[in-house]
């Protein structure tokens, strides 16, 4: 059976938070025919003519506000691709993206100006990396990373940003006398719950989420699942899950994206894509599971 | 009123990593559920019970037939295009989502515990979708765990190590906390005493008296005899007889 067959395009509803159509980045000078002669069929995304390598392809879907979306798949299948491309972290090769709360949906973001990727960044997105390191500024302290992300979104009175930087470390259950040390000092499950707190401070209704609990060890990684879970619920924010642990997108997320080699292979309700697979290469996934 | 009619519905696993190999679970099922009625699934392990309650839920895709359900209101742009009908086998999967979230409730025979969240939150939680009040949700669920006769003392413990028979009056309480229109409950008295079986053989009657219809799979005859309207039973995948029972 194809990808996508049970697709969100039955009619058009208007009433997604983001659309992505046709998503595509490719390293190094593409031919005519790398993207014919890349994906899972040829179990490669380099191309054999020209050497270019297809990081993701054709990618499309709807997201809905307050949905969690989960996109899995092994190392370099394009997953962290698709979310580095939507957060402006990557220019694309090709492909539409549509942000409700920016311009009514009508404008491609992706090809907004640098002025306006940065106030779509500030104000209407959040991301957390699997690198506390990517998120966070070493130099400055917790809440100083806290009033960075605020400051940026236009927050300009110190008494309302402090407050805002304890009552988000108090909810992410970081100890907030330690709100003026740097996150050099905490250990690895506190700089990721102080990148959440800094990727949710200025309210955003979409936040990316890149294998948050990727080199966590159990304890930790419930912990910060049960962060966002609970943020989800109360905040109703719409994320994108990616994640190589299919236990994380079972808790996490509604609907799920399957990658491999820089194509999306199966899409799916998330319990479905895990008990009923229907592309090989998700099979294979799911039976793995242990 | 039929709330779901099930048309020559069929369902083939196609295995791929077992060379392309084809397993048929369920074999041109006709039925169909009218409001408020509580209909027992029958049959032997392996003969199809599941895997039709799971294409009922969608977890499954169904390979041929239809699944008409016949929305109140929710299921998006689809069900509104169609006068409230919903085919759940071609239906969109934000349309699948938005019918889970507002009517069709589906209680697996085991609770898949959620980390480090307490026994009254697990309970809670569907009820926190359609109302934004927790602790109203809160104290809703508090009402079914000492119904239910869960110890108070777990109410705010983690269920993951708690018994069989805890975790499934769990899983019913959450499954009926939030009032489905449609309940497909898998095995709800499985693993409970005769005084527990009647408390949640109660609970589910009471949603019926609301105008909840039920598909319930169950082995068990005492459970079937004081629940099921009438009965479906499955013999390798095709529904063999169906029995009405006098209540």
């Amino acid at each position: 059976m194809s990808a996508g067959q049970n697709g969100s395009d039955h009619g058009n509803h208007h009433n997604w938070l983001l659309r992505v159509r046709n998503l595509t980045k490719i390293y190094g000078e593409p031919g005519e025919r790398t993207l014919e002669l890349t994906g899972p069929e040829y179990n490669s995304n380099i191309c054999p003519e020209t050497d270019s390598i297809v990081a993701c392809a054709g990618v499309s879907f709807d997201l809905y506000p307050g949905e969690v979306l989960g996109i899995v798949g092994e190392s370099g299948s394009g997953k962290s691709t698709v979310v580095k491309l939507l957060y402006f972290d990557m220019e694309k090769t090709a492909g539409s993206a549509w942000l409700r709360p920016y311009n009514d949906g009508r404008a491609n973001m992706l090809e907004a100006s640098g002025q306006q990727k940065r106030y779509i960044r500030n104000h209407l997105m959040g991301t957390v990396y699997q690198n506390p390191r990517d998120g966070l500024n070493f130099s400055f302290s917790s809440g100083g990373n806290i009033a960075e992300k605020l400051i940026m979104a236009g927050s300009l009175h110190v008494g309302s940003i402090r407050e805002r930087a304890s009552f988000l470390l108090e909810k992410t259950e970081v100890p907030v006398r330690r709100m003026d040390d740097t996150p050099a000092s905490f250990s690895g499950g506190m700089q990721q719950r102080v990148q959440i707190a800094k990727a949710i401070a200025n309210n955003p209704p979409l936040l990316f989420l890149d294998e948050v609990t990727t080199g966590l060890d159990v304890s930790v990684q419930a912990k910060v699942l049960d962060l966002i879970r609970e943020l989800q619920q109360e905040l109703g924010i719409a994320m994108i899950v990616v994640s190589h642990d299919l236990s994380v997108i079972r808790m996490l997320t509604d609907r799920t994206l399957v990658m491999k080699h820089g194509r999306v292979v199966e899409s799916g309700l998330t319990d479905q894509i895990l008990q009923d697979p229907q592309h090989a290469y998700t099979q294979l996934l799911v039976s793995s599971l242990l | 009123m039929n709330i779901v009619e099930v048309n020559q519905l069929s369902k083939t696993f196609e295995l791929h990593i077992l060379h392309d190999k084809m397993i048929t679970a369920l074999h041109d099922i006709e039925f169909a559920i009218a409001e408020g009625e509580i209909i027992g699934l029958t049959g032997k392990s392996g003969s199809g019970k599941s895997s039709l309650m799971k294409c009922l839920y969608r977890t499954y895709l169904a390979t041929g037939g239809e699944i008409l359900y016949y929305s109140r209101g929710a299921g998006g742009a689809g069900a509104a295009r169609n006068g409230g009908v919903v085919d759940l086998v071609k239906a969109s999967d934000h349309e699948i989502i938005a019918l889970r979230r507002s009517e069709i409730r589906y209680c697996s025979q085991f609770l898949s515990v959620i980390p480090r969240v307490s026994a009254i939150d697990v309970v809670a939680e569907p009820l926190t979708r359609t109302e934004k009040n927790r602790d109203l949700a809160r104290s809703r669920a508090k009402d079914l765990l000492e119904v239910l006769g869960l110890p108070t003392a777990l109410w705010d413990a983690f269920p993951v190590t708690f018994s069989g028979g805890e975790q499934q009056r769990i899983n019913v309480a959450r499954a009926i906390i939030a009032k489905p229109r449609l309940l497909l409950i898998d095995e709800p008295t499985a693993s409970l005493d005769t005084r527990t079986k009647d408390v949640v053989i109660g609970l589910i009657r009471d949603l019926k008296q609301e105008g909840t219809s039920v598909l319930c799979i169950s082995h068990d005859e005492y459970t079937l005899e004081r629940l099921a309207d009438r009965r479906l039973h499955l013999h390798s995948g095709r529904i063999t007889h169906a029995i009405t029972e006098s209540i």
